[in-house]
């Protein structure tokens, strides 16, 4: 499976890369390799967009490794957004049996703490100004 | 007595404690830093046995160890519930020494920053692996739709452990309980100010109610 590139490794402009990655590629990943990539994204400064985000298990590991990463003054963390669950999102025992929460994927946007920030959000619009390091 | 008789007293005994006393629950304090997680710790330990849980201070993550106060009884209605309270450090996806530099020197912050990533790591894994039940806290002043809280009830409602909301720091003007049940609708809010002591009487109803 090919690597995404990194900028740097060309003589790219001096900008910001984004990786959109789909669900497709994610599907036959174990959960840390996906945050393996993920984190390796974000610490070469990339914006990692996902297009069926993480599963919540898979997003506590990755808070937990991100933890362990953090370095002052070289690495201060993760900023992810998703949206936030629909107020009318099926959560009875019924809907679970009935597999409604498959249909929970959502997009989610990461990257380095200091390089992103967000100014929306609602269960709709997420609204990020991203910045060069 | 027989040696026969007082084996199976003693076997009889044994199983009753088994059968019948539960251990008590572990209820995980969650929440974002500064939303008053130790406050609350420390409110709910003092009324009931009297001792505190840790230190509180205005600086973010003050605590840095997951802390468990064993053996909480409350009662409610003429029934003891017995918890053990896990004080959990606040969970976030960043963190930055220089946010405590206005407090401390330099080697403090960093210091201070480490120990905060060990600690949002260890409440991480109490979460995936040794809490009953949680009680989330957040700061009714501020927005509740933060990534950090959608991924944690997430986390906690795929893992099917009973959730309850505390709106915490309902004494300060900017408070909006309506705010946090608009965010959360799906589970119960109950509004309170652990630093005043507002409301502690509907938080112990909640508390038997929910984890009892």
């Amino acid at each position: 499976m090919p690597k995404a590139t990194n900028a740097d490794d060309a003589d790219a402009p001096d900008g910001v890369q984004i990786d959109l990655i789909s669900g497709e590629r994610m599907a036959g990943m174990a959960t840390m390799e996906k945050i393996r990539m993920i984190l390796d994204g974000v610490h070469d400064g990339n914006i990692v967009i996902l297009e069926e985000g993480l599963t919540p298990d898979e997003e506590s590991r990755l808070i937990e490794v991100t933890m362990a990463e953090i370095s002052p003054d070289e690495f201060n963390g993760i900023e992810i957004e998703t949206y936030p669950k629909s107020e009318t999102r099926d959560s009875s025992l019924l809907g679970r049996i009935m597999g409604s929460n498959e249909t929970e994927a959502k997009l989610t946007v990461i990257g380095p703490a200091n390089q992103i920030e967000t100014l929306h959000k609602d269960e709709t619009l997420i609204s990020a100004l991203v910045s060069r390091n | 007595m027989g040696l026969f008789t007082e084996l199976k007293d003693s076997i009889s005994r044994a199983t009753d404690r088994l059968f019948s006393e539960q251990e008590p629950k572990r209820i995980g304090i969650y929440g974002p830093p500064n939303a008053g997680k130790t406050t609350l710790a420390n409110r709910i330990a003092r009324d009931w046995t009297g001792d505190a849980v840790g230190a509180e201070s205005h600086v973010p993550h003050e605590t840095r160890r997951a802390r468990r106060k064993e053996n909480v009884e409350i009662e409610r209605d003429g029934k003891t519930v017995t918890i053990d309270i896990v004080d959990t450090p606040g969970v976030t996806t960043k963190v930055d020494y220089e946010e405590f530099t206005d407090d401390m020197d330099e080697e403090d912050a960093i210091r201070r920053s480490r120990e905060a990533t060990e600690g949002v790591a260890e409440a991480m894994h109490w979460l995936r692996e040794d809490v009953d039940g949680v009680i989330y806290v957040l700061d009714s002043a501020e927005d509740p739709i933060t990534q950090v809280n959608t991924m944690l009830i997430g986390i906690i409602e795929s893992r099917d452990l009973p959730v309850l909301i505390f709106a915490n720091k309902t004494d300060l003007d900017d408070s909006s309980v309506k705010r946090i049940e608009d965010a959360f609708p799906q589970h119960k809010t109950v509004p309170l100010s652990a630093k005043e002591g507002d409301n502690m009487d509907e938080v112990y109803d909640n508390i038997a109610e929910y984890f009892g």
